[in-house]
């Protein structure tokens, strides 16, 4: 029974959140956004120009279960962030890598589209298809 | 998870297989095996399978009912691993029923899965070009008769008439049931087949047919090509006879069934529109519409932007941010079918891809009777091959050729090639002397077209066809405009540099400027439209220069628009004596241009009240924008306050 939540935010807003399964997604939401400060914390102890891929809270634990949360930033400044169940140990963390590619990839694609102003909830059904898959394959 | 899926496959997974299903898998099933001759494929037969005849389908028509899915070769590679037929080395019963119900999913536009064939799907749907295969799937597709019926009335290729809502859902759904053709649908059909893409010579035969003769043409055009044209004329033709060949196949496939991708098919006068469209945004066929540019275009359709966002996503194949021809006209078709209440597909339809388009497009509608020589000839754009026409009617009269249409030697062709000689020392006119000569002239003409396509876009500069009336619809808006002098400025020296200078004609300036000042006229519409009058007539004076730099200054000048006052002084001067040295009709253009530059005054002014009063719009919005971002930031301090000590 994997759990992982996938959400995008600029400047702290959330831009796209998916969550599977769907119950208990409160939970996520609210890690999520305090993983956010350390996100922050980190971009601004980084200071130089951004390296594209990071990674938080191997090890977070919330008090009763296992989860893993991760962390991206582009060179937007959007973040990416991603919740997984630690119980899923086959997720290595190239795996992790190579997800965060995808998504910053689709995530390129949905800017190009002339009608997308950044900012904006992602609604494009590209997008929502790439990382149903991706959850699938994690789950 | 393909390990697992081949492994699923490989032990037969319960396939869910309606009745409907059942029957047409097992006679597409035992078609593929009787056409076999009955006897087993590369493999041993199946005994052990429970299925009807323990027969295997033969590659060679299971393959050929695969291709006529339509679906792309690497999906139809995927299917066939998935299906296990590649590990056991033939199609048994149990693969090839997976094989089909992979192809229903992803005619459906599902990935291919396992997963995706365990839920419903509808029958997959495959475009035979024979009417044998046809009547042969006839009696299944009885089955569906009452539906299958219905898209037919329903599409007519020129219009798109409304549908309720059942009609609609058995629309989309129709066209993914097996639509092999009951009887009454094949005079549709080959009626319909005329009017897709003009490959005249397609209409009658198989793709073999077709390949074949004119593969044999080419030894024959090439001793006969014409010296100067020689080299130039045979990368074309090779790349035409490849297109050819490529768009052969798909044609027949298309024209047989054409009519389940109805409202996804461009028709030759949508595409014409579309064309134009697209000219009128960005006057370089081979070149690409921004995405700016095209936002404004498409937003003028009134359709929502979630569902503009949709169908760019569909159309934009590359993602790139950008439309080209091929991706433009999709689009537009995506927009125009949703006008008229078609729901959006899922995906992209095999008709509107791109590649699809692209090969269909070197295709002047009505040349396709005459000029079916003419139809493999370079993807160019129109003008070209009207410029071959009428040059070819007026080197005619002059040249005075005795030589009847109908019987051709050898001889004749060379008399015909001397006489040109003679009669015109230019090479074009070695073309033009083969012009509708379509069947006995076939090879030489072929030849001559190509050569003389090169070198008459270069001659004819001047010349060009009468354009069409302008559109007052959906073209981009003023702002636009401007992105338009970027995008094709730079692109024009690099598309097709090779062969012609920026292409001659250019879309009816009355059309851009008319509808530019269409989109402003939120504000001033009346005031708008008064210039944009006076404007139009005298543009068609203007078009005449047709080269390009020239005119899009001229047609900035005829806009009153404030942002590109700067643009207008010194292109107008740039304009100004580059027209004077093309237009013939110099001194009507010089009185109008007094009218115009007081009808852009009287619309400048206008414009510039217009503009203050939206910046004043502006700076309110951005002041309250201002507010409630403040108000946000406390409503945040609040929560923070609010909140209980974090974990970390």
């Amino acid at each position: 029974d994997a759990l992982s939540t996938i959400i995008l935010f600029l400047q702290n807003y959330p831009l796209y959140i998916r969550s599977i399964p769907t119950e208990n997604e409160l939970k996520f939401h609210y890690m999520v956004h305090t993983s956010l400060d350390v996100v922050d914390e980190k971009i601004s102890a980084m200071g130089k120009a951004l390296v594209d891929q990071r990674e938080l809270y191997l090890g977070l634990l919330y008090p009763t279960e296992d989860y893993k949360v991760y962390g991206y930033v582009t060179n937007s400044k959007v973040k990416f962030v991603m919740v997984v169940d630690s119980s899923n140990t086959a997720l290595r963390d190239n795996e992790i890598r190579s997800m965060f590619r995808k998504l910053h990839n689709s995530y390129t694609d949905v800017m190009c589209n002339p009608f997308y102003n950044p900012g904006d909830r992602i609604q494009s059904r590209a997008f929502d298809g790439m990382v149903t898959s991706m959850m699938i394959q994690v789950c | 998870m393909e390990a697992a899926a081949g492994g699923l496959c490989g032990s037969g997974p319960p396939l869910l297989l309606s009745e409907g299903e059942q029957q047409c898998y097992s006679e597409l099933f035992a078609r593929c095996a009787g056409a076999s001759g009955g006897g087993p494929g590369p493999g041993p037969p199946e005994a052990a399978r429970a299925a009807p005849g323990a027969a295997t389908a033969a590659a060679g028509p299971v393959a050929d009912l695969f291709r006529a899915s339509q679906l792309p070769a690497e999906t139809l590679h995927q299917i066939t691993e998935l299906c296990g037929a590649k590990r056991v080395g033939y199609f048994g019963p149990t693969q090839f029923y997976v094989a089909l119900k992979l192809i229903a999913a992803a005619q459906s536009g599902l990935p291919v899965r396992i997963e995706s064939i365990k839920c419903e799907l509808p029958l997959p749907r495959f475009m035979m070009s024979k009417t044998d295969a046809e009547i042969r799937f006839g009696n299944t597709a009885e089955l569906h008769g009452t539906k299958v019926q219905i898209p037919y009335l329903i599409t007519e290729k020129n219009t798109f008439k409304r549908i309720d809502d059942e009609d609609k859902q058995q629309e989309t759904q129709s066209p993914s049931m097996s639509p092999l053709a009951s009887p009454p649908s094949s005079p549709p059909h080959y009626q319909r087949v005329p009017l897709s893409h003009g490959y005249s010579k397609l209409r009658s035969s198989t793709e073999q047919m077709h390949s074949a003769p004119y593969e044999a043409r080419q030894p024959l055009v090439q001793p006969e090509g014409p010296s100067t044209g020689g080299p130039g004329a045979k990368p074309p033709r090779h790349q035409a006879s490849l297109i050819r060949s490529f768009s052969v196949e798909r044609e027949l496939q298309d024209n047989s069934t054409s009519y389940p991708d109805e409202p996804w098919r461009i028709t030759e006068e949508q595409r014409e529109y579309y064309v134009n469209q697209f000219r009128s945004l960005q006057p370089d066929p081979s070149s690409f519409i921004s995405g700016s540019v095209a936002k404004n275009f498409f937003t003028k359709s009134k359709l929502s932007i979630p569902e503009l966002s949709y169908i760019w996503e569909l159309s934009d194949a590359d993602c790139d941010g950008a439309l080209t021809l091929p991706e433009f006209c999709a689009a537009f078709h995506l927009i125009v079918a949703r006008k008229n209440g078609y729901p959006l597909p899922e995906g992209l339809p095999p008709t509107l891809q791109p590649e699809y388009l692209q090969a269909a497009f070197p295709k002047p509608k009505w040349e396709c009777a005459l000029f079916d020589s003419y139809s493999e000839s370079i993807p160019a754009n129109q003008q070209p091959r009207d410029l071959n026409r009428m040059e070819k009617l007026s080197i005619k009269d002059m040249a005075d050729f005795p030589v009847p249409t109908q019987d051709v030697t050898g001889d004749d062709k060379q008399a015909l090639k001397s006489a040109t000689d003679e009669a015109l020392p230019k090479d074009m006119s070695e073309d033009s002397a083969t012009p509708k000569d379509s069947n006995s002239l076939k090879a030489r003409p072929r030849s001559r077209s190509y050569s003389s396509t090169s070198i008459e876009e270069a001659m004819k500069r001047g010349e060009d066809p009468p354009t069409p009336p302008p559109r007052p619809q959906k073209t981009h808006s003023r702002a636009s405009s401007l992105d338009l002098n970027k995008v094709f400025q730079p692109s024009v020296p690099a598309s097709k540099s090779g062969l012609l200078p920026p292409p001659p004609a250019l879309p009816p300036r009355p059309c851009p400027s008319q509808s530019e000042q269409a989109s402003e006229a939120e504000v001033h519409p009346q005031l708008n439209r008064a210039p944009s009058q006076a404007a139009e007539s005298s543009p068609t004076k203007k078009e005449i220069p047709y080269s390009q730099p020239p005119s899009k200054p001229i047609r900035r000048k005829f806009r009153p628009e404030n942002q590109a006052t700067e643009n207008q002084e010194p292109s107008t001067t740039v304009g100004g004596p580059a027209s004077v040295a093309t237009v013939k009709p110099h001194p009507a253009v010089q009185k109008q241009s007094s009218k115009q530059k007081k009808a852009i005054q009287t619309a400048i002014r206008k414009n510039k009240e217009a503009n203050a009063v939206l910046a004043r719009l502006n700076s309110e919005l951005q002041q309250q924008l201002k507010e409630v971002h403040q108000e946000r930031i406390a409503l945040e301090n609040q929560l923070e306050q609010l909140r209980p000590v974090t974990v970390l």
